[in-house]
């Protein structure tokens, strides 16, 4: 089962790559990981997708949370939670195909940041599944490049 | 007061109370030696190799209970301790390695002697530090030592640069305590899971308990011998938690798991209601998880969240220092009424008979467990006992039984070879009074051998009772047995004469070829109090260690000495090594 873990953790060198290490050395796997620092500059946030079963979701929630830089751990899939990503997507255009494609622009809510001849940059926001939609709902030679952010999330409360 | 980072590293570690540093300097490290240099608090150990020194550090800490202090240059001064930081790490010993690093301006440029200590430690300390700063020495040392310490003990390093040593600030004071966000070891017992494990044990009919490093590393040893003789209950114990429960008590069944004894590993199986005290399900425990306890209620209690639930599921789990969940438990149990076990002892006793510790004698050679029988009776089963790795290991924690804990000194999670010398060492400096011997093999003693020049400087007089079988012994057992006595690259060929050599270093070398002359080198090398001797015992090269669960078997498929015909595996078996 696909599990969105929230940490926060103390801001210092290193931190990160406790954690990162943490997932290789024991064979957890990471589907997405993002991280910056909040509202308090000593905290950062880093929220981490990774996908397995109870059992192992259990363990990685454990081994974070041993971790010395580690404040919080959170397993915002256990939790009523908003999860968001950010991606950037390049978009090959003609003539023939602009008009479906700016349609479905309008229909997915993407936002055109920057335009050229041949090649649109969109910013799309919102839930993974949203997002993979929106790259499905293209030819694959349309898509030239994909940027994403990773998933990020709070919980609801 | 005006210091530089070293001298306030020093008055540091002064104030931490730490009477001893094994180390090796380089020139990472020049400034710290330096004001070492000044402090007559601190006794330095110079070893010959970095590795020994940390092994030391941590025969130090396991015999002492204390914090084992290391001191490394840069560079390979590092790399060569990070066996001895893994070896302290997997079996959860208190350390604090201090590393010298290259000058703060210099670190990424690939200067001389730098490595990126903080990464290649990382995942086998408890926590790191790399300090840039003088102004940072203090609060970091005292947060090493609190997180080495507290919680579930294990190694902490920091690497200091040597700029940070340098340079000169105004000093404070050590820090007299310190509280850290994210980390708060202090952990209160949750008495709903103590009652719930009461719950399991009064209806229990076949109890164990089953008791680990923890109860060692937490000093319960008083708290689980009140528990095990209020319940009646039998207790077997891990190759770590050896001593924590006296061995010679009637209670008592021995150690459980891939050599353990017959009658524990049955009970094991065959039990409805195991009691994990500090034990981690490790797979030289567990066999082949499918066959593992197929029967029992498991209730586990361990200071360490992620080592429940980890191997195997339990029914209970109490997290918490051991000491303070036994009391909890004591004090639960007192007034209930404990099943009636009789039956199941009746049981346990029956296994007795198997006597699966028997082993044949025969004449004109000298047997491995004679020679630990022999050191039993010749140090009255008082000694501190250190070991290497492999089948000596194995017979030392079979045939000495251990009335006490921190008595009995080795790896048992990363298996180091080269442990048992240094950490000899470290364990006659930390208990002076007592006996040491240290048990090897003619593989293992190799491995750290140049300590023996240490061992003369510093007037550590240990007894290396090296069981000679010419064989990398654990290694060829498992190539006649699984391998089809294809014995590849296990034989000790061109061995050193020990005699000579410990001669050589000016300690005492005694050979002994005959079992005859076993008992009185014994005697005489333990008479001679202040010199290190080296018996060097020529053991029966085909001698394997019984009993043994094959790798991938269950609890109840154990081989016995003597009946080769079970000695079997498969592929998926020796998966588990
Ligand atoms: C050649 C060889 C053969 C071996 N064969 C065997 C064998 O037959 N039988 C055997 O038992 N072992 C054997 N071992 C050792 C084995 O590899 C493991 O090291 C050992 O079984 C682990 O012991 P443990 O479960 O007590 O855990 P430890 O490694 O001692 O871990 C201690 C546990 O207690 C917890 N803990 C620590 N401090 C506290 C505290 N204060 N309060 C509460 N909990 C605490 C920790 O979190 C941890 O979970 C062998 C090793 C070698 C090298
Ligand atoms: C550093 C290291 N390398 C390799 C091993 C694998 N190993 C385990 S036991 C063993 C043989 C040990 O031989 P020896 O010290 O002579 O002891 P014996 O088994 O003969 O008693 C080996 C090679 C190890 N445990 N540690």
């Amino acid at each position: 089962m696909r599990h969105i873990i929230s940490l926060q953790l103390e801001n210092e060198s290193g931190a990160l790559s406790r954690v990162a290490g943490l997932f290789s050395a024991r064979g957890f796997n990471i589907e997405s990981l993002t991280v910056a620092p909040t509202n308090d500059e000593t905290l950062s946030r880093m929220t981490i997708v990774s996908i397995g079963d109870d059992d192992i979701v259990e363990q990685i929630v454990k081994q974070l949370n041993k971790l010395i830089d580690v404040v919080k751990v959170t397993d915002l899939t256990a939790t009523e939670h908003i999860e968001r990503e950010l991606s950037l997507i390049k978009i090959a255009i003609n003539n023939e195909s602009q008009s479906r494609i700016e349609t479905q622009f309008d229909q997915f809510d993407a936002k055109i940041i920057d335009v050229s001849e041949e090649v649109y940059t969109v910013e799309l926001a919102g839930k993974s599944q949203k997002i993979n939609d929106f790259i499905n709902a293209f030819n694959t030679d349309e898509i030239l490049e994909v940027s994403r952010t990773g998933v990020t999330g709070v919980c609801q409360k | 007061m005006k210091l530089n980072g070293a001298q306030i590293l020093i008055d540091c570690l002064k104030n931490e109370g730490v009477k001893h540093i094994f180390g090796y300097p380089g020139g990472a490290v020049l400034h710290i030696y330096d004001a070492l240099d000044a402090c007559t608090a601190i006794d330095h150990i110079l070893v010959r190799h970095e590795q020994g020194a940390v092994h030391a550090a941590d025969g130090y800490a396991r015999t002492s209970g204390k914090c084992g202090v290391a001191l490394v240059t840069s560079g390979p001064g590092l790399t060569n301790a990070v066996t001895g930081i893994a070896t302290a790490f997997t079996d959860s010993i208190p350390m604090v390695i201090i590393s010298g690093q290259v000058s703060s301006a210099v670190i990424g440029n690939d200067a001389f002697q730098e490595v990126d200590a903080v990464g290649i430690t990382r995942s086998c300390v408890k926590h790191n530090f790399l300090v840039k700063s003088a102004d940072d020495v203090a609060q970091t040392v005292k947060k090493a030592f609190y997180i080495a310490t507290t919680g579930r003990p294990g190694p902490v390093l920091i690497d200091i640069t040597k700029d940070a040593t340098i340079a000169k600030i105004e000093y404070e004071g050590y820090p007299e305590t310190i509280s850290m966000r994210s980390y708060q070891p202090e952990i209160q017992v949750d008495e709903e899971q103590v009652a719930k494990a009461i719950a399991i044990i009064e209806t229990a009919k076949k109890p164990i308990i089953y008791s680990g490093g923890g109860s060692v590393i937490g000093n319960a040893s008083k708290a689980l011998i009140t528990l095990t003789q209020n319940t009646g209950f039998p207790i077997t114990q891990t190759l770590m938690g050896l001593g924590a429960y006296p061995a010679t008590d009637k209670q008592s069944l021995g150690m459980l798991g891939m050599h353990g004894t017959y009658e524990s590993n049955m009970a094991m199986h065959d039990s409805d209601c195991i009691i994990a005290v500090g034990a981690r399900f490790d797979d030289r425990i567990t066999g082949n998880l499918e066959k593992f306890c197929p029967y029992a209620k498991i209730i586990h209690i361990d200071i360490d969240p992620s080592s429940v639930g980890k191997v195997v599921g339990v029914d209970v789990s109490i997290i918490g220092q051991v000491n303070d969940v036994l009391q909890v438990l004591i004090k639960g149990l007192e007034t209930k009424k404990l099943p009636n076990i009789d039956t199941w002892w009746k049981q346990i006793n029956d296994w007795r008979l198997v006597d699966s510790m028997a082993y044949k004698t025969k004449q004109g050679v000298i047997k491995p467990q004679t020679v630990i029988e022999t050191l039993y009776e010749v140090t009255g089963g008082n000694a501190i006992v250190t070991s290497d790795v492999g089948q000596h290991q194995m017979w030392a924690a079979q045939y000495y039984p251990f009335d006490k804990p921190r008595r009995w000194i080795n790896s048992g999670g990363l298996g180091t070879m080269g442990f048992g010398l240094p950490a000899a060492m470290g364990a006659k400096i930390a208990k002076p009074e007592l006996d040491v011997a240290c048990v090897t093999g003619d593989g293992s003693i190799q491995m750290m051998l140049q300590e023996l020049s240490t061992m003369l400087q510093y007037d550590t007089p240990v007894k290396i009772i090296n069981l000679n079988n010419g064989y990398l012994g654990m290694v060829r057992q498992w190539q006649e047995f699984f391998y089809d006595k294809r014995y590849s690259m296990s034989y000790m060929d061109a061995l050193p004469d020990f005699v000579k050599l410990a001669e050589s270093y000016g300690h005492i070398g005694i050979k002994v070829e005959k079992e005859a002359d076993l008992k009185p080198a014994l005697i005489e090398a333990f008479k001679q109090k202040n010199r290190t001797v080296f018996l060097d015992i020529l053991i029966d090269p085909s001698e394997n260690v019984f009993p043994m669960i094959p790798a991938g078997a269950g609890h109840h498929e154990m081989l016995l000495a003597g009946r080769d015909d079970m000695a079997s595996t498969n592929d998926e078996g020796l998966n588990l090594v």
